[in-house]
């Protein structure tokens, strides 16, 4: 994944996101939601679920997936893809800490 | 001979000198300078000096005649101040020493919170012998209370040392469970336990704000306001590689010391080794490491090639009774599964995480005797498949009982509560069953009244008649909960208040949950129910519930929000609807709309905008209308006798005075209200949760009606005389509901689930339990009735309604 990133921005202190929740951020008219579980593993989707585009960042963190809060399909933190017999997938952003700073990975244009 | 100055008698640097001079005495003439006025000893072992188990004496590793007996010149107390790397010299304190090579070995220091007051006498760090010494002092004072601000490794034997000299000890600590880097949710709850035994307070969640004193500490202050009285504070909270020396002198450093696989740094004749190095990203705490450093970089010193790899760690907490061990990666994730196993009696859990027949992860508490096999199979990446079904119970393991359901039951006190209506406790069940020959649930019923009146204690009962009577008898399969567990609603509702679990970690240990953190179903589930038996007690878990509730607001199709204020009794009056007509103007709001629960609902919020808007309608006198929540919602009223010329009594007041009497309250399900003036029920009373229907005689109480997916008729409760007393039946009856509802069961599935004639039975004629249930309520609303919209006003969780960070334009896309 890392391999074609271009650029890591600095996007806030671990401690921001709530365990088990997640925090947006906005890049003009994008939002990608940060994850963060209960043992601190961070992961970032695209906020849009594959069926009819619900904020992930609102759905309930477990196991690793996220629970979308318009339908309940549950979505892959790491793939983005949808779980069990629902199919689509949602774009998986590079994200690593830095100490306790969130970096989010991008391709420059 | 080559002269070789190392800089910090620590522990690393003390094991490289003895792999040193063990394999060549005369390769280098060392000079060794350490801060600290005293030569290398263990320093993990503190805690036993602290706690008094050991002395200084007995953790020394190297005393003079080691120093002597190897010819290192001993410059300790004196602390090194600059490298000249053009002269190639090292400046102490006391002057210059040349080197050919040189040694940076300074560990870490002990990171300080920059709270006011942490200058003040009798705040300390733990991280030598002055500072265990410091601490040793302040036991000796008068009753002497200690803070520890950390709930780490380091704090809790810090903590564990203070308590066994007697002093009374407070932790703090910021996450939601101790050592949360290295443990679970699950086990870090266990170690609380353990931790609290011993007469230790812990108080996770809190954040401090300042230390308090004039000419030395008296207290340290919290963010949520309260103060803990303290004459020692403990400052526990972490570590920082001490790598400003290296710094200074032009070394590349990031975290830390930035060195190669050979322990160099940038400087090819610069070496360095400890927590004040960085390898690879990656910055150490733990010893096992820093002695794989300290071999590498004896071998490389004499010439001799060899490479640093860093390797899985495993930590185990130095606090006697407290067996835990935690090793690898833990974490939940895609195509990783966990294997738990729990035993409450032993205080046991062990969760192991699999990921392609490999071991990658293992927690363990309470019972800690397989860790190096576990470990082993963790470093190795052992091939686990064939021993996966009985890899939990260890390396001895052989063949082996499966998991029983009816432990939790087993394990209980014989005067546990089983069956609240009646009070009969597990001995009256076991010992009739037994003496008196019982061997269906029908005759535990007629001689015990155990389950003979709302049923909710059922599955409990049969699971006692196969403890007792064995295959003799066969219980009723009870639905469970989700696939965490084996145990229904009602057995895990009953049992969280017989055995006080007040927290959701103690309820899935306690209870054996399958899973180590549960699951978007039985999380909310049991979040409700905590809520609700232990209002007083319970710090809800807002990551356990569905967004609506979290954000109190109902999310859209298009992720905006509807806001709905509470408009009691559907009353409202001319200043609150110009308040909301300028909060829609100001806040360009495109949809309003009156609900079908005679309130006004503004559609199409952005989040961004709630607390904003919530603040305006509050200036007008508005609450939060739940519209959301599993909780009350809307009291319906007709005009009533104020206006309408058939009205008996006054609906809308007695509706009203429902709506503020009951708002706030959680419920398993939705609950919905109505007062209608006369039968001819212009407030729809006869399908709702609970409807009052006035008559000229009194109040017409009806519930466990539904309009919604299933339509229902209500039932009569029964009919009282005054107000007061409809609002007394209603509340009983609403609380009734609260305890003993499955999450998610509207009013009118509980009911018929109960009985309707049990219910009656408890509300209408038995005025005891009445007033009890009442008296539940009351007290329960003394905590619910927070307005939780003034309460994000005021910057409760402002973090979920601001993104983290924005930036303005799309300059960058996303890279897969
Ligand atoms: C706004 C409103 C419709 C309206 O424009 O009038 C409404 C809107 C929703 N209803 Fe309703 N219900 C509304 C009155 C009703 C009523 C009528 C009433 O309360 O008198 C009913 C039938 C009575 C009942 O509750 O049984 C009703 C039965 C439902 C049900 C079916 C519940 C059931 O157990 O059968 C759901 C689904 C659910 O809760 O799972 C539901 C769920 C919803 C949700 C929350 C759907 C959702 O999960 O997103 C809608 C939220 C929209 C929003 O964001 O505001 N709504 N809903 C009404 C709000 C009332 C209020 O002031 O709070
Ligand atoms: C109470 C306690 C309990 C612990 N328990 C465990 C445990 O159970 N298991 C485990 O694996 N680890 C444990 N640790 C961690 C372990 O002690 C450290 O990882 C280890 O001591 C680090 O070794 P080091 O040589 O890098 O640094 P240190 O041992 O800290 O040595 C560094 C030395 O350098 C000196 N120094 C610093 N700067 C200068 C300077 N400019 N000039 C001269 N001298 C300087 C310092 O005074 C210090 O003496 C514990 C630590 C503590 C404090
Ligand atoms: S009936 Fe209720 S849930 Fe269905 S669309 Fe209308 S508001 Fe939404
Ligand atoms: S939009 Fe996510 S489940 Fe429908």
């Amino acid at each position: 994944m890392n391999v074609m990133t271009d650029e890591w921005l600095d996007v806030g202190e671990i401690s921001d996101i709530p365990r088990r929740g997640a925090r947006c951020i906005r890049i003009g008219e994008t939002s990608v939601a940060v994850f963060r579980t209960a043992d601190d593993q961070i992961h970032a989707l695209e906020d849009k679920c594959p069926h009819r585009n619900g904020p992930l960042s609102q759905g309930i963190v477990h196991d690793g997936c996220v629970t979308c809060p318009l339908h309940n399909w549950v979505i892959s933190l790491k793939t983005g893809q949808a779980q069990g017999a629902d199919e689509g997938s949602t774009e998986v952003y590079p994200v690593r800490l830095d100490g306790t700073r969130v970096l989010l990975g991008f391709r420059g244009k | 001979m080559k002269r070789l100055v190392v800089i910090g008698a620590g522990m690393a640097s003390g094991r490289m000198l003895e792999h040193l001079f063990e394999a060549d005495p005369d390769a280098f003439q060392v000079t060794l300078f350490n801060a600290e006025p005293r030569g290398n000893y263990n320093r993990i072992m503190l805690s036993p000096v602290l706690s008094g188990e050991k002395s200084y004496e007995e953790i020394v590793t190297h005393d003079d005649d080691w120093y002597a007996g190897n010819n290192v010149t001993c410059r300790f107390g004196e602390r090194v101040t600059g490298i000249d790397r053009e002269r190639r010299v090292v400046c102490g304190e006391h002057g210059e020493v040349a080197y050919d090579k040189l040694v940076i070995a300074t560990g870490s220091s002990p990171f300080i919170i920059p709270v006011e007051g942490r200058d003040l006498p009798g705040v300390v760090s733990y991280r030598d012998l002055d500072d265990t010494n410091a601490m040793i002092d302040a036991t000796g004072l008068p009753n002497a209370r200690a803070v520890v601000i950390g709930g780490g490794l380091l704090g809790l034997e810090a903590a564990a040392g203070l308590r066994l000299r007697g002093m009374e000890v407070t932790i703090i600590h910021l996450a939601g469970h101790l050592m949360e880097r290295q443990l679970d949710e699950a086990a870090g709850y266990l170690l609380q336990k353990d931790i609290e035994n011993r007469g230790i307070r812990v108080i996770t969640r809190a954040s401090t704000k300042a230390i308090l004193g004039k000419s030395r500490v008296e207290g340290v202050a919290l963010e949520d306001g309260s103060v803990i009285p303290a004459d020692l504070v403990v400052m526990a909270v972490g570590i920082r590689p001490s790598a400003q020396l290296a710094k200074d002198t032009g070394l590349e450093v990031g975290r830390a010391i930035t060195v190669n696989a050979s322990m160099q740094t940038s400087d090819p004749d610069i070496y360095a080794v400890g927590e004040c190095v960085e390898f690879e990203g990656t910055l150490f705490g733990l010893v096992a490491p820093l002695y794989d450093q300290a071999k590498v970089l004896a071998k490389e010193l004499l010439g001799e090639g060899d490479a640093f790899v860093v390797k899985e760690l495993s930590t185990k907490l130095k606090v006697t009774g407290c067996d835990l061990f935690s090793a690898g990666d833990f974490a939940e994730g895609e195509g990783r599964e966990d294997i738990v196993f729990r035993d409450p009696a032993r205080g046991v859990y062990r969760r192991l995480v699999i990921e392609r027949n490999r071991l990658v992860g293992a927690v363990m508490y309470g019972d800690t005797a397989d860790s190096n096999w576990f470990f082993g199979l963790i470093r190795d990446g052992e091939d686990i498949a064939e021993m996966r079904e009985t890899l939990i119970f260890g390396q001895s393991y052989q063949g082996g009982a499966p998991l029983d359901p009816t432990a939790a039951v087993a394990a209980l006190p014989d005067d546990a509560e089983i069956c609240g209506c009646n009070g009969v406790c597990k001995g009256t069940i076991v010992e009739a069953v037994s003496t008196k020959g019982l061997t269906t649930l029908d005759d535990v019923r007629a001689h015990t009244k155990a389950s003979a009146s709302c049923g909710t204690c059922t599955g409990l009962v049969e699971k006692l008649m196969v403890l007792t009577l064995g295959d003799a008898f066969e219980a009723a399969a009870v639905p469970p909960m989700c696939k965490c567990t084996d145990l229904g609603h009602d057995e895990v509702r009953r049992l969280i208040k017989t055995k006080e679990l007040k927290t959701i970690p103690a309820v899935m240990q306690e209870l054996e949950w399958k899973t180590s953190c549960g699951c978007a179903k039985c999380r909310p589930a049991l979040n409700y129910y905590l809520v609700s038996d232990w209002p007083e007690e319970y710090a809800d878990d807002y990551q356990s519930r569905f967004i609506n509730e979290r954000v109190h607001a109902n999310i859209q199709k298009d992720g905006t929000y509807s806001v709905v204020p509470r408009m009691w009794g559907g009353q409202t009056t001319s200043a609150e609807l110009r308040a909301i007509a300028d909060v829609v103007d100001k806040f360009n709001i495109p949809s309003v709309k009156c609900t079908g629960g005679q309130r006004i609902d503004m559609l199409g919020v952005k989040k961004e905008d709630l607390p904003a808007i919530w603040a305006d309608l509050g200036k007008a006198g508005f609450v939060s209308g739940h519209a959301y929540a599993k909780g009350l919602r809307t009291v319906k009223t007709c005009v009533g006798s104020d206006w309408c010329r058939f009205g008996t009594q006054d609906s809308t007041g007695l509706g009203v005075r429902l709506e503020k009497f009951m708002w706030g309250s959680w419920t398993p399900a939705k609950v919905k209200l109505a007062v209608s003036g006369c039968p001819r029920n212009c407030a729809e009373a006869t399908c709702k949760d609970v409807g009052v229907v006035c008559v000229d005689s009194g109040y017409e109480i009806h519930y466990a009606g539904a309009a919604g997916l299933d339509i229902k008729g209500t039932e009569v409760l029964g009919l009282v005389k005054t107000e007061d007393e409809a609002v007394e039946y209603i509340s009983a009856l609403v609380q009734m509901y609260r305890e003993q509802g499955h999450y998610l069961e509207r009013i009118y599935k509980w009911a018929k689930r109960i009985g309707y004639d049990e219910v009656r039975r408890q509300i209408m004629e038995d005025a005891e339990a009445r007033k009890a249930y009442f008296d539940r309520f009351v007290f329960s609303q003394k905590f619910a009735q927070v307005d939780p919209w003034s309460e994000r006003v005021s910057g409760k969780d402002k973090h979920e309604f601001k993104p983290m960070a924005s930036f303005p334009e799309s300059k960058v896309e996303a890279a897969e």
